[in-house]
Order: structure tokens, then C-alpha cells, then sequence
């Protein structure tokens, strides 16, 4: 590899490129800090030679205008290469490539080099910021010239959609791709769709009965012609690109055969396995070893949980097989694999709860009487394990005292850093629920009230008004140590009141705490499966979480509802139909254009190490065994350099970043074009 | 175009930040409270820690250095690992201790626990360990002289329990090294 | 053989005597030894950081680098064991706090150096007794040992606020309700409670400061061992086991109680557990004597004696049917990650 670049034309020869170089001002954002005009007509006199025809400057090189003057440069003068010195490519570069575009140049022959996020906001000094500039744009200019026309990818898109994770996101979107006539495959790892929100028992802030709201789109969404639903199912695997990907679902077998099974429910009935279960019931409540999980479950079909099942473990009972009018069961099952063609793939799966004993002081887990917001969510469920009494853990005592613990695990630097989101107006809706139902006095504890949506503020007055006592301080502990009158056989909340300034103790019943939503505990797993980050609180990175809130970095794959971060119903179904309308706006393009941007393998040169086999980040990269090479698919590759940065053998290189065109720019950065220049005219 | 912030004396918060070593991160307190009410001696604060750090925050210098606050912090650390913000809450009590003595707006006399860590500070210096005996003596004749009955009484049965020795401690003997460390320390503290 | 450099500090060698008999006593039956650090000084306690903030870092330092330093030729052990709370945690956060802060330690080495000294930030680990003895002894080590099982004694683990608090380095199982000395009592035969208040604050130097103050903290945590029905309780503090023995009189005249809880360091039970003489364990020493304890449960004679207070009856936390409780870790332990 050279570090000389190869002249493209003899000092006081003609340029073989007529290149036009336009700095932006970007209003103040550059011109505070860089001398514009100074490095416009700097590029004009001393980049001549590198092929530089014309330079100018512009207030906002973005706006209408200033493309047009990049389009008239290149009709009049004839421009082959383009350089704008502006912001970052990630904003722009597609706004100059169109206007060159349509101006007849190859967009791939224009370059935009940053000086405002990496000159004018990084720097104080006017006049290093304007030398800095000054190197910017010579570095672009020396690579520009060594761009080469590139031409777009196409790739068809297939029309059927993968969502993965069955709840209320996952069920919105499917719901709106079926309904628009595509194919869906919603896979779930549960037996039933639904997700948290079919454990609920009211929703905020409206108060309307979660199974009423939810269960008419389970129902949709089981019987749809379009959906093929996969229950008690996982994607083990994923291989290909956007528009083109092919899933691997694993079909946990249910021991219970579809077709002739009627959801009469005798096995469950009959079954004399009793289970606390984890999930549905959140530990409250129990469940059979088979099971639907709740009455309204979609499909209706049980499974039988092998790890608690009698026949499985100890080879005996049967007594499901034994009562089944229909001969249903099947202890024969065998776990499947699926494989599926998609063309578009959303991620919807969800939150877990806070493990509430990681804070010891609140006692979750020693105090009976402490309960999580999940456990509170069933014991107010008219189908949960109370029947929708408000009662203490022995089953039957109604509470005349109840306390809702804020916060517990969100903002909070020991466990989570971000605010949940959901709390403060859920545990305003506990609040309320604890108020109807049982009439004893209800204390809040938070730190700030959030109730920024529509119609949660009111919903905040009117609890206010029923009463409920707001204490504004995060709860120090719980304990049952009692020592002051009043306080024997109680939980008592340690507290400081902050807008009284002073410490309480407040005797209660019951308390309920308001625990942070978390990333799914295998998040980072299916980050991996699906080629995806995590930031570092865990949730999945959208595209950009202002204006691109349900793409991923990967093309083709969509996030909606929590895992992406803790939202509330309204704005996780807001998100399902977001990324529904961004698959179908995939879908109807028919095919898609993938940049040409794409790293590729000298297979003369290749020594077949396969060091760049398990770096690739999106499994591009095929090895052909027979010729101990590597080969790069260019459908799959993103062009992220990972491989060229690693080949040992320097066979790998990138379109656009070839080795000539990074050396180049190095050059121009150092100067050394107008350095050579000079040496050559005093010669 | 360069914009340099006119250098301006320090404000309360920051003298404070800058006097507790390593991080103190007190300018993060979100006031939520968790420090009064896991501190096992609020009851008897005239202000809780959160007050006093709005305080701290409000420049109120004087008042905060003539709260009790410092001085009925027992190091029991709960507020720091309970702090969602992560605040070194006990570390900037004792810093606030050091701004107190120095400013001489706890008066000594009428501070008990001043005066504990002064009579302590000496004994340390005087022998290179504590003397928890005559420590407890010594404190109770300058603040306590009503209560010295049933603290010697106390005292009696600690001897006869045979708990604290009534001999004073014998010197280390690095204790002129011991001091010229210390001293150096002194100097380089008034020093920063 | 276990080597240790040891650090006893002043409580130890004076009104926490018990708790240094009963730890050398322990060191031929667990193969341990512990070698005390040549002419160590105070390590400040909570009060020398009051008056002095960057000198009572030296004061700490001084330890340090005496720790460190080779003696008789041979490396220093690279750990260094303390049995008191405030010298543990003031060893920590000294090496903790000269780790994080390079400007802390500069300024530390620059005042050591005026005495011809210096510590290189992390060359020894500091760690408390009971840490060694759990984590490197080993639970079933302890246990082969016990000859005198403490059957049927009902034991409250008290820790304090110095030992698990803050969590430098995590150097402690947990900050709130840590499990060691449970874990350590039942290895030793005892059944023991479970204690709310067993990381709570004893009122540590507020004797000397406000009775009314340090009196309502030590009534807290003896009304609540009382209330739970324990025989003692178990520390592992000086100045816990000094406020709530020594001042549990004073407390009880001062709210009209008659509470009578002994206050026990864990190494004298373990010593009592594998069969060593009480008195060469520090028995007797305590202010609310454990003597008829010993005589009820094991039949040991210790020679002084005081009449035990007979307990009203107590309330239980009860075990509630109906719902299912949250499943608990099986260890008992709440780690940071699952």
C-alpha cells in the first residue's frame, strides 16, 4: 500500500476534474466561529490546481436556493465533482446528492465535509477554526476526485411481515398490515397473546376495563385470514436483508393437538398439579401444569408446562389424556422448527418488572403486605386470584390503610436512571382503585408528579379530590419494626416529607410500590439475534428517537411499544400502527434501493483466515470452503468497513472508501496538495 | 470568536463541592428526601440534610454553618447508598463540620460534638490513639458537668468490667513521625 | 496457614477487649494468623475527619503504608484485616477514595512523605473479619469445628452502619441486609431471626453528644430484638456493642424499661461453639450479662452474674396463609444481578 497518492495530472497541467466547493454559513452555527468567505476564496485560488473551478458561499447551502446554485454550477460550468462544506452527512448528504442528481451528475461524485460538528462546535478560536475549515474541505477536495459513479443496489421486498412478541404492540401492528392485505407471522413465547396488558385490571387514565378494550383485538387477531399466529413460540434465528430475511420459529410443542382440542378446559380442571404462577398471575395467583393462562386466552388451546408436570417428570397421572373428551392430548409432541420468508420484521417485545427485592428497605419479598404493582394489577383483576377483592396476602383482610410507593427502581442511579414513565399515573390509578373499593386512606409517595398526557392531569385532580394524601418524598424504608404507639402489627413508611421539611412515620396496611419497567432480562440475546444495539440501560436503539422512533439501524427491522423504552397504552399503540405504516410503506415500494456503499473481497488476495467471517456485525460474509475464500454478499453488507479495517491480507475494500480515496483525503488534510504545489511552481 | 466566563468568586456550592474529596456530586440532589428520612437522627436536626442542601444552594452560607445538621450526622452512611442520585452525603457532612469549626459560627461551647472531635482530634495527637476513658472524662467535664454522676458511674463499672483501661495509653512511637504528617497535611489543606 | 496483616485499632484493645481475646482466640483452631501492624496508629474514627478533612486521610494513610511495608524481610500480606467497624471502613474509603483521586493521593503521599513515607493506592486489600472467615474459612470449615452447638438459641445479627455501608467496591455482600453472620450463626447451631434492623445505626458517637438522641436509637434497636424474640444479639462492632451494652442501663432508667438483651461479638460465639473456656473468650465483660444464657442453654458457668430480666411476652411476625408470598433467593442472598 502506497502513502503516496498517484498524481492525477502534472503540476501546470490542466486538472482532469472541474470540481465546485460551496461552504456553508448554516446561519450562525459555522459563520460565528469559521471565516467563510476566507475559506471560499482560500479554495478558490490555492486548490485551483487540484481541480477546484469554482467556490462560493452560501447563508444555508440546504435550503432551495443553495441547491440551485449547486444544479446551475454544474449545467453551466460543467462541474464533474461536488464538495460542501456544511454539517455532518448524517443530516444532508442525501439533499446534495439529489441536487446533483438532478442536475445529471452522479450523486456518488459529491462530498459533504463537516465543519460545523466537527470545526465550529467543537472550537473557540476563530482563526485555528478557519485553518481547521481550510484542511476540511482540502481533504474532501483531494477525494472527491477519486470518487468513482456508483450505482444503487435494487432488491425486491417480500410482502409478508414478522412481528415478534404477541401484546398489545405487537397485536396493533399485525392487526393493521393483515387488515391492509399483507401476510403476518405474530410470534409469541407465551401460550396466549396479550402481554401485560391482559393482566391489567383498569386503564388510565380513563379507567376503561383492559380485557374490554383488548380482548376484541385478540379475537381480531386470532380468526385474521392474514395472520398466522405462532403461541408458545420463538425465533431462534434470523439470516438476510431487508426485504429478504428468513426466520427460523421454534414451535414449543403444547402436548395438545389443535385439531381436536375445544378449550373446554377439563384438563386444567383436572389436572392436580397446582403451580404458583410467575407470570400471568405475577406470583399471586396459580395455575395448572397445562394451562391457558387466563379465561380469554388467544388461541383457547392449553399447554402442559413439562419442568411441573407429574406424567413428564415421574411418568405417571396422565389424568389429563385420561378426561379429554377429544383425545386432545399428545405427550408425543415434538418441538418444531419453522422456517419463514418475510420481507420486514418488527420487534415488540416488551418489558419485564423490576425485581422489587433488590431494594431491600422496601422488604418486597419479606414483608407479606408489600406488593409489587404487577401483584396489585391481579388482586384488583375481577379474573385474578382475589376476584378482584382488595385484600392483604392472607386472603381476606381489606386494608384501612394503604401506601403507593413512587420510583421504586426508576430514577434511581443504584438501579435505573431513567423515569419509568407509566408510575406516577399508575400508581394515581391504584390510588383511586384502593379509594372505590375498599374506603381506606391511600398515601402517595413521589419525588415529581408526571402527568404530561391527555387527559392525565385531570385524572390527577380528581384523585386529589377523592382524597388521597400526596407526601412528597421518596420513601426511605419499610419496615414492621414498630416503636411508636399506633405503629404494632403495621407496615410503617420512613419518610421525609420534603414540603413539610420533616421526618414521618406513617403506619399503613398495605404497600404497593410502583416498580420500574426494565428491558426484557434476554434483551441483549435478541439484540444480537436480530442485529440490533442496546443502549445502556438496555432497551433497543431506535434510528433516531425524535424523527425515526420505530426504525432500527438495520433496514427492514421496526421496534414499537417498551422495547425501545418505558411507555404507557396510548403510545405503544400509537407505535405498533407507526411501524405497521412504515412495513407497509416497504411493502408497496415493491423493491428497495440499498446504498452501494458495500465492502468487497480480492479474492486473489484473500488467504482464506476468516477473520472477518464473525466480525461482520451483519453475517454478510460467506466462506466458500472448496475455495477457502470469503466472499461478501453486497445485499447484506451496510458498508460499516468492520472487515476492511481487519482483513490482515488488506484484501477487503469498500466502495467509496477505498484505500486511494482515505490516503487522498489524509493528504489533503495534511495540506500536502498545496505543499506539493508550491514546491513545484518554485522549482 | 472566543467568550470566556468573567472569573467570579466561588458561591456556597461550589466551595462546598470543592472541599469534599473525591466526587461529591452534590449539585445532582433532586430534593426528593431519601437522606431525611433514612437518617436515623432527622428527628432532632433543626434541618434535614435535603433542607440543607437547598440551603447550600440558596448561598445561605451563615445559616448553614450554624445548623446542628453536621453535627447529628452519626456516619451511619445510609442517605449515601440509599441516594438515588448518588450523592456523598456523609463525606459533605464532614466537610461542612470543617467549614463550621473553621468559621467559628458553631460556637464551641454550646456544640458538644465539636467539641467531641476537638478533644478527640488532640488525644490522637497527643499519643497517636484514642483513650475512649478519658475521652468520655474529659468531654463530660466541659459539656456535660450536671451529667458526670451517672456517667462516672458508668465509668466505675466500665473499670470493673474491666472495658476501658484506666491508665492513659502508652504513646506510639512514631508519634513525632506521625505528627509531622499530620502537620504537613494541615499545611497543605490551608494551603488548596 | 492463613496470613493476615491485622489491624486492631483502640476499641479492641480496650473497651472491646472481648472481641480481641475471642479472635486470637480463634487462630489455632481455624489455622489463621494474624499479624498485627508494627505501631499502628488511630485511624480517627468518625471525629478526626470533623476538624481535620485532608489530615484525617493521612492519619489513615500512616496505617496504610505501614501495612504495606515488608517487615522481618518477608512481602506484607497483601490483606488487611479489621475487626473494628470505623478502622475497617476508614482503611477502605482511604485506599477506595486514593484509587479514585489521583489529586487525593498526591496530596496524601505529599504529607506521608514528611515522615519518610508512602502508599502506593491499592496495595493492600482491606477486609473485615468476618469477610475472611465466611469467605476464605469457608461456612463448613466453621461448622466441622463446633463441638457445643448453640441449639435452641435465638440470635438477632446485628451489623451496624460501618461494616456493609457505603459499598466501596462493593466490598461488602449488601449495604442494606447483608446475610453473613446468619449465615455463620446457623452454621454454629443457632436459630436466628430475622432482624429489621440489623444494618440500623446504634446512635455511634451520639452518647457523648445528646442522651436523648443516642438513648431513642439504642432503645430502637433493643425494643426490636426484644420484640422479636431474641436471646441476644450478635455484633461484629466495638461501638455497638459498647452503646447498646453499656448504656442499655442508662437507656432503661431513661424510658422507664427493663429491657435485657446481651450484646455478644460473633467471635466469642464461635469460640463458645467450638468449645473454648468463656472466660478466655471475654464472657463476663458485658454489662447485661449472658451468663445465665450460657448456664440455661449449654450449662456453662461464667463467674460473673447478673439477674436476668424476665420478657414479657412478644408479638410474632406471622406467617400468613392465602396468597402466595414472592419466592425468595434460596440463599437468602439479594445480589446486584440475577
Amino acid at each position: 500500500m502506497s502513502s503516496q497518492p498517484i498524481p492525477l495530472h502534472l503540476p501546470g497541467e490542466e486538472p482532469a476534474e472541474k470540481i465546485g466547493v460551496y461552504v456553508c454559513h448554516c446561519g450562525t452555527n459555522i459563520a460565528a466561529t469559521v471565516d467563510v468567505a476566507e475559506v471560499r476564496d482560500w479554495a478558490g485560488q490555492r486548490l485551483e490546481d487540484s481541480g477546484v473551478v469554482v467556490s462560493r458561499d452560501y447563508k444555508f447551502m440546504c435550503s432551495s436556493l443553495g441547491q440551485e446554485l449547486i444544479e446551475k454550477d454544474i449545467k453551466d460550468l460543467g462541474l464533474t465533482r461536488v464538495v460542501v462544506a456544511a454539517c455532518s452527512p448524517h443530516l444532508h448528504e442525501g439533499t446534495f446528492r439529489g441536487a446533483c442528481k438532478r442536475a445529471g451528475l452522479n450523486p456518488y461524485l459529491c462530498e459533504l465535509v463537516s465543519i460545523r460538528e466537527q470545526v465550529s462546535w467543537v472550537h473557540t478560536d476563530r482563526h485555528a477554526a478557519t485553518d481547521k475549515a481550510k484542511a476540511v474541505v482540502s481533504g474532501g477536495v483531494e477525494r472527491v476526485v477519486r470518487n468513482t459513479p456508483l450505482e444503487p443496489l435494487r432488491v425486491p421486498i417480500h410482502p409478508a411481515t414478522l412481528v415478534v412478541g404477541g401484546g398489545i404492540a405487537g397485536i396493533q401492528a399485525a392487526l393493521e398490515i393483515a387488515n391492509a392485505g399483507f401476510p403476518v407471522y405474530l410470534v409469541e413465547r407465551e401460550p396466549s397473546i396479550g402481554g401485560h396488558m391482559a393482566q391489567f385490571d383498569k386503564t388510565f387514565p380513563t379507567l376503561d376495563c383492559a380485557a374490554c378494550i383488548l380482548t376484541p383485538r385478540m379475537v381480531e387477531a386470532g380468526g385474521h385470514p392474514n395472520i398466522t399466529l405462532l403461541t408458545w413460540s420463538e425465533v431462534v434465528d434470523v439470516k438476510g436483508y431487508v426485504g429478504n430475511f428468513v426466520a427460523t420459529i421454534k414451535k414449543k410443542a403444547r402436548y395438545v393437538n389443535t385439531e381436536l382440542c375445544t378449550g373446554c378446559g377439563i384438563c386444567q380442571e383436572k389436572c392436580p398439579k397446582k403451580i404458583v404462577d410467575e407470570v400471568y398471575e405475577a406470583g399471586l395467583g396459580y395455575r395448572k401444569a397445562v394451562y391457558t393462562p387466563f379465561p380469554q386466552a388467544v388461541p383457547k388451546y392449553p399447554v402442559i408446562d413439562v419442568p411441573n408436570c407429574t406424567f413428564f417428570q415421574k411418568g405417571t397421572c396422565r389424568a389429563c389424556e385420561k378426561l379429554c373428551p377429544t383425545n386432545a392430548i399428545d405427550f408425543t409432541q415434538k418441538d418444531e422448527l419453522l422456517t419463514v420468508e418475510v420481507g420486514n420484521i418488527i420487534l415488540a417485545t416488551g418489558y419485564d418488572l423490576f425485581d422489587a427485592r433488590r431494594i431491600p428497605q422496601y422488604g418486597y419479598g419479606r414483608l407479606a403486605n408489600v406488593f409489587t404493582s404487577l401483584e396489585f394489577e391481579r388482586l384488583t383483576n375481577a379474573a385474578g386470584p382475589t376476584n378482584g377483592d382488595i385484600v392483604l396476602r392472607d386472603g381476606k383482610t381489606k386494608p384501612q390503610s394503604v401506601a403507593v410507593i413512587h420510583c421504586v427502581g426508576s430514577r434511581d442511579r443504584n438501579y435505573n436512571n431513567y423515569c419509568s414513565a407509566i408510575c406516577c399515573m399508575q400508581s394515581v390509578k391504584f390510588a383511586h382503585l384502593v379509594k372505590e373499593r375498599t374506603g381506606a386512606q391511600v398515601y402517595n409517595f413521589y419525588i415529581d408528579m408526571r402527568t404530561t398526557a391527555k387527559a392525565y392531569d385531570e385524572f390527577y385532580q380528581r384523585v386529589l379530590e377523592e382524597g388521597t394524601l400526596f407526601v412528597r418524598g421518596r420513601v426511605a424504608e419499610v419496615t414492621d419494626a414498630a416503636r411508636l404507639p399506633g405503629e404494632a402489627g403495621k407496615l410503617i413508611i420512613q419518610v421525609e416529607d420534603t414540603l413539610a421539611g420533616k421526618q414521618r412515620r406513617i403506619p399503613v396496611d398495605m404497600v404497593i410500590l410502583s416498580a420500574a419497567l426494565e428491558p426484557r432480562r434476554d434483551a441483549k440475546q435478541t439484540a444480537h439475534l436480530f442485529g440490533l444495539s442496546c443502549s445502556a440501560d438496555g432497551w433497543m436503539i431506535e434510528k433516531h428517537v425524535k424523527l425515526d422512533p420505530v426504525a432500527t439501524m438495520t433496514e427492514g427491522i421496526f421496534a414499537a411499544g417498551c422495547v425501545t423504552g418505558p411507555k404507557d397504552i396510548p403510545n405503544t399503540v400509537a407505535q405498533g400502527a407507526a411501524a405497521a405504516a412504515r412495513v407497509l410503506g416497504m411493502i408497496q415500494r415493491r423493491e428497495i434501493e440499498l446504498e452501494p456503499i458495500k465492502a468487497s473481497v480480492n479474492q486473489e488476495q484473500c488467504s482464506g483466515c476468516r477473520i472477518c467471517n464473525n466480525l461482520c456485525p451483519f453475517n454478510a460474509i460467506l466462506f466458500h470452503e472448496d475455495r477457502m475464500v470469503s466472499e461478501i454478499n453486497p445485499a447484506l453488507c451496510q458498508g460499516c468497513g468492520t472487515c476492511v479495517a481487519a482483513c490482515p491480507a488488506g484484501a477487503i475494500s469498500g466502495t467509496g472508501f477505498s484505500n486511494e480515496q482515505i490516503l487522498s483525503q489524509i493528504d489533503g488534510l495534511l495540506m500536502l496538495n498545496v505543499a506539493r504545489q508550491s514546491a513545484a511552481v518554485a522549482a | 470568536m472566543t467568550t470566556q466566563a468573567a472569573e467570579r468568586p466561588k458561591n456556597f456550592l461550589e466551595e462546598v463541592i470543592a472541599a469534599t474529596p473525591g466526587e461529591s456530586r452534590l449539585e445532582m440532589c433532586i430534593q426528593c428526601g431519601t437522606c431525611g428520612g433514612s437518617c436515623p437522627s432527622g428527628g432532632d436536626m433543626d434541618h434535614t440534610p435535603r433542607a440543607l442542601f437547598a440551603m447550600i444552594r440558596a448561598d445561605m452560607r451563615n445559616e448553614v454553618l450554624r445548623s446542628n445538621t453536621p453535627w447529628y450526622c452519626v456516619s451511619c452512611y445510609f442517605c449515601t447508598v440509599r441516594c438515588p442520585q448518588e450523592v456523598h452525603i456523609t463525606d459533605i457532612m464532614y466537610a461542612l463540620k470543617n467549614f463550621a469549626i473553621r468559621a467559628k459560627l458553631y460556637e464551641e461551647n454550646k456544640n458538644p460534638a465539636a467539641g467531641l472531635s476537638e478533644t478527640f482530634t488532640d488525644q490522637v495527637e497527643r499519643y497517636g490513639r484514642s483513650f475512649e476513658f478519658g475521652l468520655a472524662t474529659r468531654h463530660n467535664l466541659k459539656f456535660h458537668p450536671s451529667k458526670l454522676a451517672g456517667m462516672a458511674s458508668l465509668g466505675w463499672g466500665m473499670l470493673t468490667k474491666r472495658q476501658l483501661d484506666w491508665r492513659e495509653p502508652k504513646k506510639i512511637d512514631g508519634l513525632a513521625q506521625l505528627n509531622a504528617i499530620l502537620e504537613r497535611a494541615k499545611t497543605l489543606e490551608e494551603a488548596a | 496457614m492463613s496470613k493476615y496483616s491485622f489491624y486492631p485499632g483502640c476499641s479492641m484493645e480496650s473497651s472491646a477487649r472481648a472481641y480481641l481475646d475471642s479472635t486470637l482466640a480463634l487462630q489455632s483452631s481455624l489455622d489463621l494468623q494474624l499479624d498485627e501492624v508494627k505501631d499502628w496508629n488511630c485511624c480517627g474514627a468518625t471525629e478526626y475527619a470533623a476538624t481535620h478533612l485532608l489530615p484525617s486521610y493521612a492519619l489513615v494513610g500512616r496505617n496504610l503504608a505501614l501495612a504495606a511495608q515488608p517487615s522481618h524481610g518477608a512481602p506484607a500480606a497483601p490483606t488487611l484485616v479489621a475487626g473494628c467497624s470505623a478502622c475497617y471502613l476508614n482503611l477502605a474509603k482511604t485506599d477506595y477514595y486514593m484509587r479514585q483521586s489521583g489529586d487525593l493521593a498526591e496530596r496524601v503521599n505529599t504529607a506521608l512523605a514528611a515522615g519518610g513515607l508512602h502508599y502506593q493506592p491499592g496495595a493492600v486489600k482491606v477486609r473485615h473479619l468476618l469477610d475472611i472467615l465466611i469467605n476464605d474459612i469457608g461456612l463448613a470449615q466453621i461448622k466441622a469445628k463446633v463441638t457445643r452447638p448453640l441449639k435452641g438459641w435465638r440470635v438477632a445479627a446485628y451489623y451496624g452502619c460501618q461494616v456493609p455501608r457505603p459499598d466501596y467496591d462493593h466490598r461488602f455482600q449488601n449495604a442494606e441486609y447483608p446475610m453473613q453472620m446468619e449465615q455463620l450463626m446457623q452454621a454454629l447451631g443457632a436459630t436466628v431471626i430475622d432482624f429489621p434492623l440489623k444494618t440500623h445505626c446504634c446512635g455511634g458517637h451520639m452518647t457523648q453528644i445528646s442522651e436523648a438522641t443516642s438513648y431513642e436509637l439504642i432503645r430502637r434497636l433493643i425494643q426490636g430484638a426484644d420484640q422479636y424474640r431474641a436471646d441476644l444479639l450478635v455484633t461484629l462492632c466495638p461501638m455497638c456493642q459498647l452503646n447498646l451494652d453499656a448504656y442499655q442501663v442508662e437507656m432503661n432508667k431513661f424510658f422507664k424499661t427493663s429491657y435485657h438483651v446481651p450484646v455478644i461479638f460473633f467471635t466469642q460465639l464461635i469460640g463458645l461453639a467450638f468449645g473454648i473456656d468463656p472466660v478466655q473468650l471475654g464472657f463476663g465483660r458485658e454489662f447485661i450479662s449472658a451468663s445465665a444464657l450460657l448456664k440455661d442453654k449449654l450449662g456453662v458457668d461464667v463467674p460473673v452474674a447478673e439477674e436476668a430480666v424476665a420478657a414479657p411476652p412478644r408479638p410474632r411476625r406471622g406467617q400468613p396463609e392465602g396468597l402466595p408470598m414472592p419466592r425468595m433467593p434460596r440463599s437468602g442472598q439479594l445480589g446486584q444481578e440475577e
